[in-house]
This record gives C-alpha cells, structure tokens and sequence, in this order.
C-alpha cells in the first residue's frame, strides 16, 4: 500500500482521519541549511484528540511540531517546503504573520519555561498581550484550575513562578498556553524533565485538555503515547541519502500503530529493539 | 588442646591519642595560615577605612546646614560652604545619565538581541571595551574641542556630555551581559505566546534584565559622580550657584582640588568636608546598586 516519491524513497501511506481535521500539516522538506531534516510527513492534527509523534533520536518530531506554529522561523537557516492548513489558511503563505499563528496555536516547551514574574502575571501575560477586555482574574483562575495547578498556588499566587518545582512549573506553562484559549496546543517533550509523579500529573492533565483543546505531543517515551495519545504517528530516520532525514513510517490509531503496525520499522521501534 | 598452654591473648591495640593536639604539625601549619590569611585581609581594608576614618574626622567636624547650601567663601572670608558644587555634581551626573542611559541600553539591545554577531557589533564591542580604560582626562579634552570651542564657553552641558562618554562604554557592556542572561527559554516562551520582536524585547528581554542593567547604569553614575579629569576643561568651575546650563559650572572634585592647594585653613577645611559628602555619594550609589541588583522573583 506505500507509495515512492520521485527519488524512489518510501512514503508512508496516508492516515484517514476519523473526525474534524484542525491542523493539516504536508511536509514536503525542510531544511536546515543544506540539511533536510524531514521530508514527505503528512500528519493531520484531528480537533478534541492527542496525537502523538514517536520516534528516535534525531527523526524531526520536533522539528515538525515546531513548524506548526512557525516556532523554526526563529532559526536563520530554516526552511519551510509544504503547507500546513489551519482553518483554510497555509500558516506558510506569505501573507500569513507568524505572530497571529502563535496566538492561536498554543506551545509547551520541553523544558519548564516560566518568566521571571509572579505566577498569576505569568498567567496573566497572554491576556495582556491580548488586550483581554473581560474579567483577567477569573480567566486567571480558570486556566490555573485547567492545568490542575490551582490547589498548589492559590495561597501564594504574588510568589515567583520560578519558586515551583519542576512539575508545577511545567503546569503553569500549561496554565500559562491555555490561559488566551488557543485552538491547538503543541506540547514538546512537556515531561522529559519531570519525575514519575508529575509526569503521570501532566499526563492526566493531557487528557483532560483535549476536551477543550486539540494537543499534539512529541514524546521519547512509548509508554506516554500508549497512555495519552488517540492517534499515534511514528517517524523513522532515513540515513540513505548520507544525512539524517526524517519521514513519516507510519500513522494510525494509537493501539493499531503499537499491535497491529504495517511497518517492519514500525514493529522494531514498539518492540524497543532500537530508539 | 592442653590446658597448660598459655591462653593466647589478642595484643592490646596500641591506639594513637585521639585528643586535639595543637602542637602536632600540621595543626601548627594550619593556625599559622589562619592567622596570616586574617593579618592580610585587614592590612588589606587598612586604607579604605583610613581614609574614611580621616575624611570623617577631617570632614565632620564642618559638615553642617551651612556647608552644604552656602557659596564657597573668598579669599580671608569665614564660613562659607559648597552647596553650589553638590548641585552642579548632581546636575551634570544628571545630563550625563540622560544621554548615556537610553543609547547605552538601545546600544546593548543591538549587540545581544538584534545582531549580536555582526561585524558592527563585533567592532562597536570591542571599541566600549576598549573605552572603559580610557583615560578620563582625554574625555574631558575630546569635549573641549567639540563643544567648548564650537560654544565658546565652558558649561554644564559640556561637563555632562564628558561624563556620558565615560558612562557610555559602562553602561552598555552592563546592559549587554544582562541581557545576554535573559534565558534563551524565555524568549522562546514568549514568542510561542505571539509576541512580536518588540514585546519580546520590552515586556521579558527588558523587565528580566533590569536589575543586572540597573546595577550598571548605577556603578557608572557613581564612577561619573567622583570624577574630576572630564570636568577641568569643559565645565571649569564657579563661585556661585549657576543661572542657566550654559555657563561654567562648579562640581564636588574640582572644589575639592581647587580648595585643598588655598593657603587658607577655611577652604582646606571645606575641602575636607566636600570630600567626605563626595564619599557618600558615591557609597550611595554603590548600595543603591547592590539593593536594586536583587530581583524580585529569583528562582
């Protein structure tokens, strides 16, 4: 059922959505320089689900993920070869501005990333930015209570944002993304620099947002996709060409892509044979 | 085994004495450089708090209403005081600030945010580095040929502008590593919450840096504050209080080094007291400096 693209490099067969398409991302290539980080990925980020990017070491989920919101275009050498479709609009066309994007496609980063600011400005800065004209406390309070942080912070909402520990930092980042009620949440890694108690936290935090949100999650771990992710896309690493591309091996429901995957790479990776 | 072969008994443990011993070795060697480290370190303050010891008591005894706010006093005259030399201190440290601040702080958004690794940055980087030894006293006469000769007058004005091109380099290298700390985590947060470049500068790049940028542009104003190289040509000196910027201007550190060669015990003794009101300034400065260098919300 797999196709060849015109170098004759293998191309995963498409994934069929089952709902409502939010994001639709068509990567053709992307380079960094003169180096293709990722090529022929079609990905398509169903609206109220979490779509997990699996994958080695060095495949481009990442890369992927922060082009879904023009987060790369912060790179010099960065290029963009495809389309990704939010609401009948390429985020790539030229007449696009990244900034609106950003607005509306939310991001958590790998790293917790708090600003040097009291928690509830660190909440209150999207709102801000956004000259929010309703009432900023309750919004506040609401996306601290959405990111199930609001039972730790309430009594010391005036104390630094960098005063938290690691987990609760990363919820207020979560707090903070979901504050200015994006459409889409892109989550990198939220929870490799978490412990085990509040990664599981985020993780149940994950599936409670995509009834509000529709989130796309990069993981290394296989475990978390199993546990959070509705539909799972797995990336290979295609050293033929002499660098290190990625491609798109194979996408489907999650407990397909881990029982029943079409893929021999596919097989090998959710079997652990290498990462 | 027979019972007449003597019970062999375990040796007795020859234990070495536990008790503090100070007069072993290495005990010895170990007080002996306690103490040296601690002769040192106050032979070392000796001259610091000499001289404020004698500024104080040199200083203190005419520091009173009058010194602060009256005129320097004439030739045999008594009394007197340098009221007019603290007001044009604090009035061309405050020129000074007014243009060395805002360039030296768009100058170092320039070299950490916008293009750090620019030829024009590289050049402009190392040229600050360059200005910080630069000797004060050829700031004062650069300012001579700009604006004193094209004005035709010695003023406040140009003492300000010599004392900006002394706190510039300052200010700007501050005002660079400060920002240059500002997490790189930070500035992605920020742009992945749709900021533009603009916001991201002014509402996390600015406000994270502030205390770094402030302790800066303060240690720079208290460096101005005691100089007096820039000064001696561009705003000279005067006896009274001034009128208008645009006229020569009196300063701490000239009077100070004016009156201390008079031959007249009244002006040396204003001298004192001039030095020691310029020696809290600057300590004022100083902790001012170190108080706002403290962030709000550290991790």
């Amino acid at each position: 059922m797999t196709t060849k693209s015109d170098m004759g490099e293998f191309i995963a067969k498409a994934y069929q959505p089952k709902g409502p398409v939010v994001l639709d991302c068509q990567v053709k290539n992307i380079y960094y320089g003169d180096f293709r980080a990722v090529r022929d990925t079609h990905i398509p980020i169903e609206k109220n689900k979490v779509t997990g990017f699996i994958g080695p070491s060095g495949c481009g989920k990442s890369t992927v993920l922060r082009s879904m919101n023009r987060m790369n275009d912060l790179i010099e050498s960065f290029r963009f070869d495809g389309s990704i479709h939010y609401h009948n609009n390429d985020i790539y066309n030229k007449k696009i501005d990244p900034v609106v994007v950003r607005r509306y496609i939310g991001m958590v980063f790998q790293l917790p990333n708090p600003f040097s600011m009291s928690i509830y400005d660190n909440v209150a800065f999207g709102l801000r930015l956004n000259r929010f004209q309703g009432d900023e406390e309750e919004m506040v309070v609401q996306a601290l209570k959405r990111a199930a942080i609001w039972d730790d912070v309430k009594d010391k909402l005036k104390n630094s944002g960098l005063s938290l520990s690691g987990g609760q930092q990363q919820r207020l980042c979560i707090a903070r993304a979901i504050a200015t009620e994006p459409d889409v949440l892109l989550m990198d890694e939220p929870c490799s620099a978490l412990d085990p108690i509040a990664t599981r936290q985020v993780e149940e935090l994950m599936i409670e947002l995509k009834q509000h949100y529709s989130v796309a999650l990069v993981t290394h771990n296989m475990q978390q996709a199993t546990r959070v992710a509705d539909v799972t896309a797995f990336l290979g690493v295609d050293i033929s060409q002499g660098g290190r591309t990625g491609y798109l091996v194979e996408m489907d429901d999650t407990k397909k892509v881990f029982e029943d995957p079409q893929q021999e790479l596919t097989q090998q990776y959710v079997r652990g044979e290498f990462s | 085994m027979n019972d007449d072969t003597p019970e062999i008994l375990p040796p007795k443990l020859d234990l070495p004495a536990l008790d503090k011993n100070v007069f072993e070795f290495r005990a010895l060697k170990n007080s002996f450089l306690t103490v040296f480290v601690w002769v040192i370190g106050i032979l070392a303050s000796v001259p610091l708090f000499s001289v404020i010891f004698m500024l104080i008591v040199e200083g203190g005894s005419r520091l009173d209403l009058e010194a602060v706010t009256a005129i320097p006093p004439a030739g045999f005259e008594t009394g007197g005081g340098f009221g007019n030399a603290i007001l044009g201190t604090l009035i061309m440290v405050a020129i000074a600030s007014a243009i060395s601040i805002p360039i030296g702080i768009f100058a170092a958004l320039y070299l950490s945010i916008l293009e750090p690794s620019s030829k024009v940055a590289t050049i402009s980087r190392f040229l600050s580095k360059v200005l910080t030894g630069f000797p004060s006293i050829l700031a004062g006469v650069f300012v001579y040929a700009v604006i004193v000769i094209t004005t035709g007058t010695y003023s406040a004005w140009a003492g300000g502008v010599a004392l900006a091109v002394l706190m510039l380099p300052t200010v700007t290298l501050a005002a660079e590593e400060a920002m240059r700390q500002v997490p790189q985590k930070m500035k992605d947060a920020a742009y992945g919450m749709g900021c533009t470049k603009t916001q991201v500068i002014f509402k996390i790049v600015l406000p994270t840096a502030l205390p770094g940028i402030l302790t800066g542009v303060i240690l720079a104003v208290a460096g101005a504050a005691g100089e007096s190289a820039p000064l001696l040509f561009t705003a000279l000196f005067s006896n009274y209080y001034m009128s208008e910027l645009a006229e020569p201007t009196a300063s701490l550190s000239i009077l100070i080094y004016n009156f201390s060669g008079m031959p007249f015990e009244n002006q040396i003794e204003l001298a004192w007291s001039a030095s020691l009101v310029l020696v809290f300034l600057v300590l004022f400065f100083n902790i001012l400096a170190r108080v706002v260098g403290r962030s709000k919300f550290r991790d």
